[in-house]
């Protein structure tokens, strides 16, 4: 048993390695800006063009990246509970791929970039609202049935995503496809993804405990006094709402939402009161630290995100999968 | 039954129906502090389907089910949790957990939504681990645990929950035999200190041993309920079955050989 003392411990310095990752994607890039301007550009208002780039390029994108590997991986480990299935991720039940459609459809329109936002978000609504109606049908949405109805939306959306990509444009395709490997370069209105992050994880931490139980089993659950269809609606339409706005802000973003509840699932066991936070602050740390090698490492070229992520996770997970006693 | 003892657990007129099959025609049992109860039957007869309407996560196709002299629509899900308890037939493990963890679980309806386990739950969960023999492992992993370990981290768990009433749907499932009449005797123990047992087995001899009124189903929608010595005769058995059954007494003890 975690005690509560090093429970602390654990999130404070993950707290401390959020901002530290933070720090770093503040101060990296082509133009070298010491910290106590950056401090000076973030607190004192300072002028200047290094305040400009601190407050309206990398600040902006910093957030974005924290709060969308926050928001993956809270989502991630919710729909693992959901599904009692620890290889679930938050695209599993088909979220991205509906934002996919939305998204790739608005682009291959030539939209202006909030519409693209917009549709990516209602597409991702649009996906939920069908697996659940889908999966819900006569009432007993059990994860097995949850799980398929999610993963054929999701095939049906990738071949959607497929024919827009050969109907594009030259010069369309390079958008396309960066939107798809999760893309922080264009993302510019990141507060609201940063609020709903908190908000989710308020939201549900007074269920972190029937999420154990639930984690247990359903009829388990049932029997110890969870209102388990409450939660599910809960679990849902929450891990839902988070992955939507996740992947509106950044595109989808691999593996963040696979790894990082099994990293700190590994380390500090599967007490979701801890693992919710921890995960939202590791989730947050991670990508920070992705996106700023991502646009620094073979600069000035800039990779895609989530090209990086997937890099880094499939080895970390291959590794993990590996240990696992079973 | 003993009329003086509370009512833990009460059916009226109960009728059970899968599909279109009826499991079960109407009966009524009731089940005071102290008593135990066994269901016995056939594969497929629909026992744990009435273990589960007993334990109230399934409504009665006919008739009503009460706990504690209440309906369960009348009880709130918490307090109901810790009035009964249950022993689900499998107990799917898909996360790594240590055994203490697991243990802890049982002990969520007792705690307020904000509530962390206290030093006083622990020491409830390592008592029950010790009563399964499993002081030991409490800080193992429950995936690299045996089938049987897995069961007595259940009857642990279920131990934590501290219930009135036991609900068992095969509490002997993975375990050895010594372990069988092991974790029977604490549900017996159980039951003398005022609680109440009913336990799905298969097992007649056991049932034999440890049963106080037996439920019978035999698969075709008939049941017989009464004493343990007025169900437990070798020709409803047999019918029961489908397969001869014979009685035989052995140093005093009555013995069920399938022919």
């Amino acid at each position: 048993m975690t005690s509560q003392r090093n429970i602390l411990v654990t999130l404070g310095s993950l707290a401390l390695s959020g901002a530290l990752a933070l720090a770093w994607a503040l101060s990296a890039g082509d133009l070298a800006i010491p910290f106590s301007d950056i401090v000076a550009a973030l607190f004192a208002g300072a002028e200047g063009m290094s305040a400009t780039v601190v407050r309206e390029l990398r600040l902006p994108r910093a957030v974005a990246v924290f709060a969308c590997g926050g928001l993956l991986a809270i989502a991630g480990a919710l729909m693992q509970v959901l599904l009692r299935n620890p290889l679930a991720d938050p695209y599993v039940l088909g979220i991205s791929g509906g934002a996919a459609v939305g998204a790739l459809g608005a682009m291959l329109l030539g939209l202006a970039p909030w519409v693209v936002d917009a549709a990516a978000f209602a597409g991702a609504l649009g996906a939920m609202l069908l697996v659940f109606g889908l999966a819900h049908g006569d009432g007993s949405w059990t994860q097995t049935r949850l799980l398929l109805t999610g993963v054929i939306v999701a095939a049906g959306c990738g071949a959607a995503v497929t024919l827009m990509l050969s109907l594009a444009t030259d010069t369309r395709l390079q958008s396309m496809l960066f939107w798809l490997m999760g893309d922080a370069s264009g993302a510019s209105r990141p507060w609201p993804a940063l609020v709903l992050m908190v908000v989710g994880l308020v939201a549900v931490l007074p269920f972190a405990r029937d999420l154990n139980v639930l984690a247990r089993g359903e009829l388990s659950a049932r029997a110890l006094g969870v209102r388990v269809e409450r939660l599910r609606y809960l679990l849902y339409v929450l891990a839902s709402l988070l992955t939507a706005a996740a992947v509106t802000l950044i595109g989808s973003v691999g593996f963040v939402g696979l790894i990082v509840p099994h990293l700190v699932r590994f380390v500090l066991g599967n007490d979701q009161r801890v693992l919710l936070p921890a995960a939202m602050l590791a989730g947050g740390a991670l990508l920070t630290v992705a996106d700023t090698a991502a646009r620094t490492v073979i600069a000035p070229i800039q990779l895609p995100v989530g090209v990086l992520t997937a890099l880094i996770g499939v080895p970390v997970f291959l590794f993990l999968l590996s240990r696992h006693p079973r | 039954m003993n009329a003086a003892a509370e009512t833990l657990l009460e059916a009226d007129r109960l009728a059970l129906k899968v599909g279109e099959r009826w499991l079960c025609c109407e009966f009524s049992l009731r089940l005071g502090a102290g008593e135990c109860l066994v269901l016995l039957g056939p594969n497929g007869a629909g026992k744990t389907t009435l273990l589960h309407t007993l334990a109230g996560l399934r409504a009665p196709s006919v008739g009503s089910v009460q706990l504690g002299r209440r309906q369960y629509a009348d009880w709130d899900p918490l307090a109901a949790a810790r009035f009964r308890g249950l022993l689900p037939q499998q107990q799917p493990d898909h996360f790594s957990a240590t055994v203490l963890q697991t243990a802890l679980v049982g002990r969520h309806p007792h705690l307020g939504r904000w509530g962390w386990e206290s030093d006083d739950d622990v020491a409830i969960a390592r008592a029950a681990l010790a009563e399964v023999g499993l002081a030991e492992l409490a800080g193992r992993d429950i995936l690299s645990l045996s089938g049987g370990e897995r069961q007595r981290v259940s009857i642990a768990a279920l131990l934590a929950q501290a219930p009135r009433l036991f609900l068992l749907d095969e509490p002997t499932n993975h375990l050895d035999l010594h372990y069988q009449v092991a974790a029977l005797e604490l549900f017996a123990r159980l039951a003398s200190n005022g609680r109440g047992i009913v336990m799905v087995l298969h097992d007649i001899n056991l049932a034999a041993r440890f049963a106080d009124h037996v439920i019978l189903l035999d698969g075709r929608g008939g049941v017989i309920a009464g004493s343990r010595d007025e169900v437990l005769q070798a020709d409803r058995l047999s019918h029961a079955y489908n397969h001869p059954i014979c009685r035989v007494a052995v140093d005093g003890r009555t013995v069920f050989l399938p022919d």
